[in-house]
């Protein structure tokens, strides 16, 4: 009895030994050969746009690329679970510039430094997107992402309202000059005026005031860098800059455009701006350029055909810059050698002339600068040449680890002023900047 | 010998079926069943519950990829304590929705009891149809009042014949905001507390008021001395229930203003949610939260049953 389960033990175990062997044997060679790339991004058209780049690669390589679409509200979650468990599920990342820090620090992205230098990569792309999607502390010249979609604030305006004969004679009786595309934001808030007709349902303008995540930040931060504030001075110092006369004035400002926003927009990011101006509601909106192919689509927006677009205006100042969005392509660190080598051949591939230009056609926001300025884009859709103009006085705020904790006050204290008319701009921003402070000391940022 | 052992063989199988049928006995079954059943229950809840509450003690973040750093009893000092933190107004907000709406559910739960208790002509559909409101999901019904009650193409503003210019503005307003949450729960859960109390009215023995009658009893008496006692285990069921579910309050919340404007409607739930994920993931200081709201929910239900016994011993 005990002799048949020595047997059946012996017998077992050289089983399995053979399976492993030839098992090793089998994936030693076939390890080196990566045959399959995956990406994660988040759930919108630009993905699918992405995925159809990599069918393309697939055709030249052989090397099938999987984009997988996590919906925009769970897409930080899931990077951050992986991130956690030191996965390798996925190969790359399209990540938002804001995770660049957690990214870099905690090391879950590879460092691409040498790899876009020694290419010349880093040159392709424009300067502001380079700083803000791909490098690490900011001016160090460390590089962790491809600027893969680029994109910002940018501005939808109704050209048959702003073309309207009675409407432009009545505007430069009212105002004193022409009716056009607003070159200052002062002039954006008068046009704004102009238009805000309650009895019609029409308002001047559609601004961002949502307060989960980043909405109402998107927007205010677009007037404010245009006042010429940042979100902190030298070594992290956020009191007097959060806080700064400017920023209180760029913050009335704010809360002054609101005052003709369409009723309803007290929560209001980029589906409720598309919203707002397919049902005709609002003359002009703010919005990321990546939510504006549905407005030329005349089955969705049924003002398609004279819907026209303009990059953000000059501040009172003479600044002029709109908020980042957009993301860039990252190599996760816990993926074999193999693969990260594989990743690193796709960026290379994607990051190529020609195929940015054929990811720019088939709506992707390319950062690269010889396409963005060519003739080919700038004609590719309406709003193809205030994107380009855009890329160039682009914008972002914080992008350290704590920059959720640091987001949450601004969302919180700005939206209870400009939404809710609590308190006053400077009372607001005192607090922010305030509870920043707190947050930048804690974190070790700040020595108190 | 070949008899002998076909007399032996029927006598051993049934011997080993006797043995398997006593190996899988009543206990062994009972076994079967609980097992898996605990072992999920250990795993899904009992674990998750203990780990928490460790981690309540600690600046754990999920995301953060280090090991928990104990804290002892940090994160309740600065949820309890800290000046800036902004949790007592979280509590203030839940408590004030939570007395309004389980109050004002109460009321006109009840009252619909009362007019629905005599059967009349269509009294079944009626019933029916007051008892859609709490089948539906709170993120659809969030959704869909945002829409009723929207200043310019809504229906709320119409019907109460509101002038401000643009429409009142229900769910931007600080003070309206809070209010219009409870109005859409009330409108949600009354029918719960009418079911309830319905239960409660059609259980009072018909002779009461016979006797009462007869001694010539007001119809007030009657209703403090007769209905008023005798639904009052059923409505302090009701009361228990929807206070837990208001202290719970989330999904309502945050489809209707997301806690706008400012932190103006932030219930504890909505805190609890932003401060466990939305970019900060604070597991620590989370859990210790959730674990307050957990003591303040068995110290709340503690009283109430306190009172539902005291009721019941009349």
């Amino acid at each position: 009895m005990l002799k048949k389960a020595a047997r059946i033990v012996i017998l077992g175990t050289l089983v399995l030994t053979s399976i492993i062997g030839v098992g090793s044997v089998a994936a030693g060679p076939h390890a080196r050969q990566v045959d399959e790339l995956t990406i994660l991004w988040a759930e919108w058209d630009p993905a699918n746009y992405l995925q159809e780049i990599g069918n393309r690669y697939e055709e030249e390589t052989g090397i099938k690329v999987n984009v997988i679409q996590e919906p925009w509200g769970s897409f930080y979650d899931r990077m951050a679970a992986e991130w956690a468990a030191k996965g390798d599920a996925y190969d790359m990342v399209v990540g938002d510039s804001q995770w660049i820090g957690q990214g870099v620090t905690e090391g879950h992205y590879m460092d691409l430094t040498d790899f876009m230098v020694d290419n010349g990569i880093k040159d392709t792309v424009t300067p502001a997107t380079l700083q803000f999607y791909g490098e690490y502390p900011a001016g160090s010249g460390a590089y962790y992402a491809y600027p893969t979609e680029g994109d910002a604030v940018g501005w939808a305006y109704r050209k048959d309202l702003f073309e309207d004969p009675d409407n432009m004679a009545a505007f430069e009786e009212q105002y004193g000059y022409p009716l056009e595309i607003p070159t200052t934001w002062m002039q954006l808030r008068d046009i704004a005026e102009f238009f805000t007709r309650p009895d019609d349902n029409l308002y001047g303008v559609g601004v961002y005031t949502q307060i989960d995540y980043d909405g109402l930040t998107m927007g205010y931060e677009t007037a404010m860098f245009s006042w010429g504030v940042d979100w902190w001075g030298e070594d992290y110092q956020v009191i007097d800059v959060v806080n700064s006369d400017r920023a209180v004035e760029a913050l009335e400002f704010y809360k002054g455009l609101y005052s003709f926003a369409p009723p309803g927009t007290n929560n209001a990011f980029y589906a409720e701006m598309n919203d707002v101006f397919i049902n005709g509601q609002a003359a002009m909106i703010m919005n990321y350029f990546a939510f504006f192919p549905a407005l030329i689509n005349p089955g969705v927006n049924p003002f398609a055909e004279s819907t026209g677009f303009f990059a953000t205006p000059e501040g009172p100042y003479g600044d002029r810059y709109t908020s980042l969005g957009g993301q860039g392509l990252s190599v996760i660190n816990y993926i074999s050698d193999e693969r990260k080598q594989a990743s690193l051949d796709f960026i290379e591939w994607f990051a190529s002339k020609d195929v940015q230009e054929q990811w720019a056609s088939i709506g992707g926001y390319t950062c690269n600068t010889e396409v963005l300025a060519s003739a080919e884009f700038l004609n590719n859709t309406p709003y193809n040449p205030a994107f380009a103009d855009s890329m160039n006085f682009v914008k972002d705020f914080w992008n350290i680890p704590e920059f959720g904790e640091l987001l949450e006050p601004v969302q919180r204290n700005l939206n209870a002023y400009v939404v809710g008319g609590e308190g006053t701009a400077k009372e607001a921003l005192d607090n922010t900047a305030l509870e920043q402070y707190e947050i930048l000391v804690d974190a070790g940022y700040i020595e108190e | 010998m070949s008899q002998a052992h076909a007399q032996v063989i029927p006598g051993s199988t049934q011997s080993s079926q006797r043995r398997k049928r006593r190996q899988i006995g009543d206990r062994t079954i009972a076994n079967l069943f609980i097992w898996p059943t605990l072992i999920l229950l250990i795993v899904v809840n009992v674990f998750p519950l203990f780990y928490s509450l460790y981690l309540s003690f600690t600046d754990f973040s999920v995301i953060a990829n280090q090991a928990p750093q104990w804290l002892a009893f940090d994160n309740y000092e600065q949820i309890l304590t800290a000046e800036r933190s902004r949790y007592w107004h979280n509590f203030t907000v839940t408590g004030t929705y939570a007395v309004l709406s389980v109050g004002l559910q109460m009321i006109i739960g009840f009252g619909l009891a009362m007019l629905l208790r005599e059967k009349f002509r269509g009294s079944g559909l009626i019933t029916t149809l007051l008892l859609i409101p709490m089948m539906l999901s709170p993120v659809v019904v969030g959704l869909f009042w945002k829409l009723i009650f929207d200043p310019s193409k809504g229906i709320f503003n119409y019907l109460i014949y509101t002038n401000a210019a643009g429409g009142t503005q229900w769910l931007s307003n600080s003070t309206l905001a809070l209010w219009s949450i409870v109005i859409v729960d009330v409108w949600m859960w009354s029918p719960f507390v009418m079911l309830l109390c319905l239960s409660g009215l059609s259980a009072i023995p018909g002779y009461l008021y016979e006797a009462a009658a007869i001694d010539r009893a007001s119809a007030w008496f009657q209703f403090r001395r007769i209905t008023l006692p005798q639904v009052a285990p059923l409505l302090l069921i009701a009361v228990l229930f929807r206070t837990i579910e208001a202290f719970k309050a989330f999904d309502l919340v945050m489809g209707l203003t997301g806690g706008t404007p400012g932190d103006a409607t932030e219930t504890v739930a909505v805190r609890l949610y932003r401060e466990a994920f939305l970019g900060k993931f604070k597991t620590g200081e989370s859990s210790a939260l959730a674990y307050i709201v957990l003591v303040i929910i068995i110290a709340a239900s503690n009283l109430y049953i306190r009172a539902l016994n005291r009721v019941r011993e009349g």
